[in-house]
């Protein structure tokens, strides 16, 4: 009988806010060890938790991105355990009353049911040192999180990834989380188990310490076998978590201590229910941006590009930001798209520019998009001016003007130009009249270079070929 | 024994020109220092802070009806530079680095904070017996206990060894101690006053408050304690100013069935009089039954011992406070600093709590006391749409000897059976004194108010205090 | 209900506490009692109040929601900090050596 291997995913998404949940104290990346700490995310006696506004807000503008029901009034619980990262030793979190319930992720193949969205703090860095002494530094600690839980919905690795994928690009749309899995800023905890198909559901493992979209899809092929093989000689499964050791390729159970918690949550007494009403909801979502999703439709919709060139023009927001700005200045869609994803592409490449980092000023490749449809440059000359635009800054007008670059559509020039690159070219002339096609293009070049790149290349092909 | 002065009396002097701060500090720092009732953990170095509230007296500036007064604050209350070890070997030599807000309210106020009260061990108890530095003795008879948690505050300002201090209240303990002491105090609404820096036993049910010696001290410190802070979560936007409250007539109403068992009869005699005092002086006294008696202890020991075995878990060894000797691991040094550094009623409390919050007891124990609560809470409101307040007993006997009661938790519990509910409704009462025993111990009565009508019970409190005057 | 020495054992653990022996029949005492006498919430009926009545409830005026705006403040003095620890390098608090 065939195996089925049944996954559920819990990320966390490590917020963007200027400052931590419960205090003012930053979220910096990277600080020196316990700068970024004050008496209340150190979990001094007597302190008391204030909730940062920009959570709750995150917390519903990916609840409605993600299609959720944002409840109207949540609660925080504590979450209790001993360990020298939780200085309170109780991490607040939400499980009685989470912000967002029932929500969705559409990727290819199938529908992933979100089953909740909470908030929560993140805990502290431990330093192992070799004398075997453990070090603490709370810079992390309290540092907003949301965490995505979703149903167990996954099949397949390539499932996971698609929908991981999806999220990320929806976090980054919304400008939430940075999703850096190296800096763990999105972290992927998978629950698998395996059963027969239509059976009951397995005993399930969580695996950790996931730390690239490579690792996890490794992490899976590795566990879905390794708890096939146990079931299939017969032995079972032990609830557990398991941590991923990427190097080895393999994952190893925790300690059991670490296992089957008793966390006795209870509702956080220390600070009042979140109350969310219909103007705030209002609010976000009149502010929640479109998401690359509903872009790539609009995009198809109303611009009428290829899907193919929808999918490139949303893959990164300031893609799209430079698209919707150029066609701003009633540029055609299509011509913007086919310049964006033509030249602009391969001078990004050329030069190694990530999207992240563009920053070609959009109305001056306005302007260049105009003069391509009205007929005032030629698309060789676009590209050329592009370059200088993305490489110099350059104002297109003054450069077209200093370079001479506008297109030549004066027949007489034309007539002229052509005249003379006949005289020079014989040769060329005598393949063509022995029916060499391939000849005709050689003298176009030549007559293109003779008007310094700027004919205007229907009328050059008109005279040329009737001066053949 | 007693002040010779009440608090305000003393500003007085003091802004006439007739006392210097300097004046004041020196009639009270040598009595804490000499700590007759072991009521005193720590006696601040108050030199500095008297010269500049000195100053700023002398300057002109108004800092508050109570300049320059000498006060002493529980030993849960956060004082940077002060050990603040909430009577705890878990905390010994734990000196804050940031004020609770009350502080700085009081220095804003230009009040002198010359030490920390001693009290029952991380306020768990009602007799301040449990602490690691002893029983506090009750200054009308040191053979017996001054009542808890805030056991301290009342002694010394019975003592006469302090004019004001601040305690807190979680489940009665300011009234009870005030009501062993025979002096005055405040439970505030919760969220009246901010509890930022306050030693977290019961979240929920917290509140600092006031003892002293006359309700018109406690007013005036009320005045400048109570308000909104936006580092408390659960503080209200309440500004408290004592004003004069004329309604009448006041009614009041007394649960009957507080007095009909469980009572000694010399505290159902006393506190029935207070009652026929109120009367005599043209309120309407009604009686009527209260409701959920039999309830309000289990839930307040759930309710409160849940959250104090939250609160308590960051009492490791690592961060601050005590660490064992000689652990193996880090699992031991966690468990052998909390065994060491907790005495047993809070390891009690402790284990009780994660009973009621672990899995498979949390629905039965738990929620039916958050649930219950809410019960309670709706029966008081009932009951203020009748009554403008509730005059009840506050603790069913007079002050016990110390040690009398230190082995037996359950007969400890129930005599919180008059006050618990008030905490669990977040309910604001005062506990005044009235009259003394057979053996010469005081008794008292609480009048309990509806959510944030401090000023009516004031009011209330002043009438029966200055009745005859 | 029973309290007997495995649960007792087990809220040793949830408590993260070790009792001497004495503590440990004292408690199992005293905890049977207590615990008993709590038992008798079971006899009241609560099912007109709402699923989860949260504590936060209490204050008497609900004070709504009241947020920190997302604002950065300086963080505390890091020798502040580490201050009343019993051990640190002057950066991190330092748990003991383990030997596990």
């Amino acid at each position: 009988m065939k195996w089925e291997v049944v996954m559920g995913l819990e990320v966390h998404a490590e917020l963007s806010t200027n400052s931590k949940i419960f205090c003012g104290c930053s979220t910096e990346f990277g600080a020196e060890p316990n700068r970024a700490v004050c008496p209340v995310c150190s979990g001094m006696p007597g302190t008391l938790p204030k909730l940062n506004r920009a959570v709750v807000e995150y917390a519903v503008r990916l609840g409605m991105a993600l299609d959720c029901e944002i409840n109207s009034c949540s609660e925080f619980d504590r979450k209790n355990y001993f360990y020298p990262d939780l200085p309170k030793a109780y991490q607040v979190s939400q499980l009685y009353a989470p912000i967002c319930r029932n929500g969705y992720i559409d990727i290819d193949t199938k529908r992933i049911c979100i089953r909740e969205i909470h908030m929560e703090e993140d805990a502290g860095k431990l330093i192992h040192s070799a004398t075997g002494e453990t070090k603490m530094d709370f810079n992390r600690c309290g540092v907003p999180l949301l965490e995505i839980v979703t149903q167990p919905d996954f099949r397949t690795a390539d499932e996971v990834i698609a929908y991981l994928e999806k999220l990320r690009e929806i976090l980054l749309y919304l400008d939430i989380c940075d999703c850096k899995m190296q800096e763990g800023s999105m972290r992927v905890d998978v629950n698998l188990s395996v059963s027969h198909a239509g059976a009951e559901l397995g005993t399930r493992t969580e695996m950790k310490n996931l730390n690239s979209f490579k690792a996890i899809k490794r992490a899976i092929e590795y566990e879905s076998a390794r708890q096939i093989s146990v079931l299939e000689k017969g032995g079972f499964i032990v609830q557990e978590t398991r941590r991923w050791d990427d190097e080895q390729g393999e994952s190893y159970g925790m300690r059991s201590k670490e296992n089957a918690q008793d966390y006795r949550y209870f509702p956080e007494p220390d600070l009042p229910p979140i109350v969310i009403d219909d103007e705030w909801l209002r609010q976000v979502r009149d502010s929640l941006p479109e998401l690359a999703h509903q872009k790539r439709e609009r995009y198809i919709r109303d611009y009428g590009l290829s899907e193919g060139d929808a999918a490139i023009l949303t893959s990164h927001s300031n893609i799209s930001q430079l698209l919707e700005k150029i066609v701003q200045f009633s540029c055609s869609p299509r011509e913007t798209a086919n310049l964006i994803t033509g030249s602009l592409m391969r001078l990004m490449n050329a030069t190694n520019k990530l999207p992240e980092d563009l920053n070609i000023n959009a109305e001056k490749v306005a302007v260049l998009v105009q003069k391509v449809s009205n007929g005032e440059i030629n698309r060789n000359v676009c590209n050329d001016v592009l370059e200088a635009v993305f490489t110099h800054d350059v104002e297109p007008q003054a450069y077209i003007d200093e370079k001479g670059l506008a297109m030549v559509n004066d027949e007489n020039v034309v007539v002229e130009a052509v005249i003379t690159v006949l005289a020079e070219n014989a040769s060329a002339v005598s393949d063509y009249s022995a029916g060499k096609e391939k000849a005709f293009g050689f003298l176009m070049g030549q007559v293109m270079r003779k008007l310094g790149g700027t004919g205007n290349p229907d009328v050059v092909k008109g005279v040329l070929r009737s001066r053949l | 024994m007693t002040n010779k002065y009440s608090a305000l009396e003393l500003a007085e002097k003091i802004k006439g020109g007739e006392m210097s701060v300097l004046d004041a500090a020196e009639m009270y720092v040598p009595l804490a220092k000499e700590n007759k009732h072991n009521a005193f953990l720590a006696v601040a170095d108050i030199s500095a802070r008297v010269e500049d509230v000195q100053k700023r007296i002398d300057s002109g500036e108004t800092l508050s009806p109570l300049a320059g007064v000498p006060i002493a604050v529980k030993d849960n209350i956060s004082t940077v530079g002060i050990e603040t070890s909430c009577s705890s070997k878990m905390l010994k030599g734990y000196t804050p680095v940031y004020n609770a807000t009350v502080i700085d309210r009081l220095e804003q106020a230009g009040m002198i904070v010359i030490g920390k009260l001693n009290m029952d061990e991380f306020a768990m108890g009602g007799s301040s017996e449990t602490g690691n530095a002893g029983a506090v003795k009750n200054p009308w008879d040191i053979t017996r206990v001054a009542g808890g948690s805030s056991g301290g505050s009342a002694a010394a300002v019975a003592g006469g060894e302090i004019p004001l201090a601040l305690g807190s209240d979680t489940g009665g303990s300011i009234r009870q101690p005030c009501a062993f002491c025979g002096v005055t105090g405040i439970k505030p609404t919760y969220g009246a006053v901010s509890r930022y820096g306050l030693i977290a036993y019961a979240s929920s049910l917290d509140q600092i408050g006031i003892i002293g010696r006359d309700i018109e001290d406690c007013a005036a410190l009320f005045e400048i304690i109570s308000g909104y802070d936006e580092k408390d979560s659960t503080s209200a936007p309440f500004e408290f100013t004592c004003t004069n409250e004329t309604k009448t007539p006041l009614k009041i109403g007394i649960p009957r069935n507080y007095f009909e068992t469980g009572i000694d009869e010399d505290v159902k005699q006393s506190v029935l009089a207070a009652a026929r005092e109120f009367e005599a002086a043209g309120a309407i006294i009604e009686d009527f039954t209260m409701p959920l008696t039999e309830y309000m202890v289990p839930a307040y020991y759930i309710i409160a011992c849940a959250e104090a075995s939250s609160n308590l878990s960051r009492y490791d060894g690592l961060k601050f406070g005590y660490r064992c000797e000689n652990a193996d691991s880090l699992a031991e040094v966690y468990r052998m600093s909390r065994s060491e550094g907790f005495g047993l009623e809070v390891k009690r409390r402790i284990m009780l709590g994660s009973f009621v919050l672990s899995s498979g007891y949390y629905d039965a124990y738990y929620k039916k006391a958050l649930q219950t609560r809410a019960l309670i809470k709706k029966a008081y409101n009932t009951l203020f749409k009748r009554y403008d307040m509730i005059l009840s007993p506050v603790a069913p006997t007079a002050a016990y000897k110390i040690g009398e009661n230190i082995d037996e938790p359950m007969k400890m519990y129930m005599g919180d059976i008059y006050t618990v509910s008030v905490n669990l409704a977040g309910l604001p009462a005062v506990a005044l004194p009235c009259g003394f025993n057979t053996e010469g111990l005081p008794l008292g009565f609480q009048l309990i108010g509806d959510s944030f009508s401090e000023n009516k019970l004031i009011n209330a409190a002043m009438l029966y205090q200055n009745r005859g005057c | 209900m029973e309290i007997n020495q495995e649960l007792i054992s087990y809220l040793e653990n949830l408590s993260c506490l070790t009792l001497s022996e004495e503590e440990t029949l004292k408690l199992t005492d005293d905890l049977g009692k207590i615990i008993n006498s709590m038992a008798k919430l079971s006899e009241l009926d609560t099912s007109a109040q709402q699923e989860n009545e949260f504590a936060p409830d209490n204050a008497a005026i609900n004070p709504g929601n009241t947020f920190r705006e997302d604002i950065i403040l300086p963080s505390f003095p890091r020798e502040g900090i580490l201050k009343n620890s019993f051990a640190n390098d002057g950066a991190m608090f330092i748990a003991p050596k383990t030997v596990e």
